[in-house]
């Protein structure tokens, strides 16, 4: 059974269990579909540049985190949120989806949560939260309180 | 010095929140090792040969004496009472217990300290030069910019997680004493034919395995964009740097790999398009940052000879172990971390505290870690002198060997490191050994060694003037040696002048290079500078003999 943490804020998205396309099977899809009613699951060497056409067809991307050590999808996140301003919901999967490398995730403007099965829901949750504070500009996304960007005053 | 506000201080304090809760759950079982390591590593916590090592983060190298007082409580507390100045300014401690560790991490976050990111693959501490400030070359004092970039890479939620370290080093003068060359991204201060202020930036420097040096990737950065570029080169790496070998996955194989122009290309067109993201600093920014730098209140004063009529041991340790301040009537001292038999930058609890008096009495209250494993009172008036160096003398760390071959630096090896191949400590115990006579040391005069115990070159040894390399062969421990190797402005890699030796015949070794310099030098020429201008080949030849060298 997924363990799905979702903010909640986010959008009404989808569930755990809806069909996640790979990035190959996307523009036929997109094609077809009407309106943003489309799942893409994007790997770590995937370019999320490829997505950006297909866009205002997406209802969910999935960035797979394959392991805690593999970073590439927090970029793959951040881009999709701030520069290519993705609107749906971002959601992370893989064994990588583990409580401590959430703050990453959520402050990358990743919105839901696909808990590693070995995962605790309840400490999920709270590591959200663990930091109320960051120095770098956010992602203009949900849930963090920001003291400042740098040595500002 | 730059100091806590609020935000600062309860980001360190939640970090100590979090790694107690993470140290919990792995010690009740519920992290494995391999879920923990990644965690523990960004928060300088190795598992070493004996016992855990944590590394404790001094960014840029500077410590008000609160802190260092604090280092020598915790070192007596929860360790055996000494500590051990890195190449990168950071204090290890090599003995503490796993379960103290969170308590270690609260005693720091109480003086603004803490060991985020000194190791794992993030953006580690920020170096810089330890005469920063005060250096008579200085053009800008480069802290308030490490501080800028200390805080934008804590935590930094997108590049964490990185393919391997990332290390960055900035310096304001033009005489680089950061060792900027070698680092991931170097960056120097400088001004456009405008008289801006900005940055030359360098990427893709490092040593370990395949060193290079760094390469010019942006002429002129403006300061606002310091950030925002960063990022775009980061960004490039995160995405594009090798995640499939480790020993490929620096960012120096991926400059290397794509070209430096074609590397220049993705991170520009990167830049451009994030470039106004939020990560730009405003003037604002720029000023708070700058104003914590203020320059001490100093007396007017007029330089004074301190030297006249004083005995020899005063005068030598003048003249090596003191260096020229900006502000006249001032003087930087340096405190030898490398007494004959102690291993090179290791401080007792004592010595710790004593000097953090003597700072206070004389220096400001600040003290300095060099890249050199040594700790700098930079602010000292010329009429103290005398006294700071009696004091000096009474703690051991007076020894005046500052830039000669007993001012070495060396890995802890074998002793303590898990990664060593070799003893480096007992290495550099038989060289200390063969060079005790001062007059012999002040002959040869400027001189780097560097001395790791294995490929990650945590020594320098690819840029020491003399490099030794400790590997492994079946089983026993032999030494490789380079010469030529250099840090400084147009860094230069060591070659290697022969086969590689036992170790009990490393000091001998050494002996025969500079029984060669000494006769090929010209007049007053460095070390360095005979290398260069003859090459490494006569040396070969001398000490190795021609048909080795021809081997």
């Amino acid at each position: 059974m997924a363990k799905l943490l979702r903010l909640p804020e986010a959008p009404a998205g989808l569930g755990a269990e809806v069909p996640l396309l790979g990035l190959k099977e996307l523009p036929a899809a997109a094609a077809q579909a009407a309106g943003a009613t489309v799942a893409v699951r994007i790997s770590p060497a995937d370019r999320v540049e490829e997505l950006v056409e297909h866009l205002d067809k997406l209802a969910l991307v999935a960035i797979e985190f394959p392991n805690p050590g593999d970073g590439r999808g927090y970029s793959s996140a951040r881009l999709l949120r701030q520069r290519f301003g993705f609107k749906g919901e971002i959601r992370a999967v893989g064994a990588g989806v583990k409580q401590d490398l959430l703050f990453f995730m959520l402050r990358c403007g990743i919105d839901s949560f696909d808990l590693a099965p070995t995962e605790n829901e309840a400490e999920a949750r709270a590591a959200l939260h663990r930091f109320t504070l960051a120095y770098q500009p956010a992602v203009p996304c949900r849930d963090v309180r920001e003291a400042r960007f740098t040595a500002a005053r | 010095m730059y100091r806590y506000d609020s935000t600062d201080q309860a980001l360190v304090d939640q970090r100590v929140a979090q790694f107690r809760d993470q140290t919990r759950r792995f010690l009740a079982g519920e992290l494995s090792e391999d879920e923990f390591r990644p965690l523990r590593l960004r928060n300088g916590l190795y598992i070493q040969r004996f016992a855990p090592m944590l590394r404790i983060a001094i960014p840029y190298g500077l410590l008000s004496t609160r802190q260092l007082r604090m280092l020598a409580s915790i070192t007596r507390r929860y360790d055996r009472s000494y500590g051990h100045f890195t190449t990168r300014q950071n204090l290890q401690l090599n003995w503490p217990k796993l379960a103290e560790v969170p308590d270690i991490l609260a005693d720091l976050a109480s003086v603004q300290m803490h060991a985020i990111q000194t190791s794992g693959n993030c953006v580690r501490n920020v170096t810089s030069d330890h005469l920063a400030g005060v250096a008579p070359d200085e053009m800008e004092d480069p802290r308030p910019y490490c501080e800028l970039l200390r805080q934008w890479s804590t935590f930094h939620p997108e590049f964490t997680y990185l393919p391997r370290k990332f290390k960055i080093a900035v310096s304001g003068a033009p005489a680089d004493r950061a060792a900027t060359e070698v680092h991931d991204i170097g960056l120097h201060l400088t001004r456009n034919p405008a008289g801006e202020l900005g940055f030359e930036v360098l990427v893709g420097g490092g040593l370990g395995r395949a060193p290079m040096i760094g390469q010019v990737i942006r002429e002129f950065l403006p300061v606002p964009d310091l950030l925002s570029y960063c990022e775009a080169i980061l960004r490039v790496y995160n995405r594009y740097g090798r995640r499939d070998n480790i020993h490929k996955a620096r960012i120096k194989f991926l400059v290397k790999s794509l070209g430096i122009a074609a590397f220049r290309d993705e991170v520009e067109a990167d830049w451009l398009a994030s470039r106004h993201d939020g990560s730009q600093l405003t003037p604002a920014q720029v000023d708070y940052a700058r104003s914590c730098f203020a320059p001490h209140p100093y007396e007017r004063l007029a330089d004074i000879d301190v030297t006249a009529n004083a005995d020899a041991q005063f005068k030598a340790w003048y003249r090596y172990n003191t260096h020229a301040h900006k502000v006249p009537g001032y003087r930087v001292v340096f405190v030898s971390l490398k007494p004959p038999g102690v291993p090179p930058g290791d401080v007792t609890a004592d010595q710790m505290e004593a000097v953090a008096a003597l700072a206070d009495a004389v220096s400001f209250g600040e003290v300095r870690v060099t890249h050199t494993q040594n700790l700098v009172l930079a602010e000292v008036k010329q009429t103290d002198l005398r006294a700071t160096w009696k004091e000096l003398q009474r703690l051991g760390l007076a020894t005046p060997n500052i830039g000669t071959l007993a001012d070495m630096i060396v890995c802890p090896g074998l002793d303590l490191c898990s990664l060593a191949n070799a003893g480096t400590l007992s290495v550099a115990k038989q060289l200390q050994r063969q060079f005790d006579d001062y007059d012999y040391l002040y002959d040869i005069g400027e001189i780097e060694l560097k001395m790791s115990g294995c490929m990650n070159g945590c020594g320098h040894h690819h840029v020491g003037h003399i490099g030794i390399l400790g590997v492994d062969k079946h089983g026993e421990e032999w030494y490789q040696i380079t010469i030529g190797g250099s840090a400084r402005e147009a860094s230069t890699l060591g070659q290697v002048i022969g086969p590689s030796v036992p170790q009990a015949e490393v000091s001998s070794t050494v002996q025969r290079i500079l029984d060669v310099y000494r006769e090929l030098r010209l007049e007053d020429e460095r070390f360095i500078d005979t290398v260069r201008r003859v090459t490494p080949t006569p040396f070969k030849e001398r000490v190795y003999g021609k048909a080795l060298a021809a081997a």
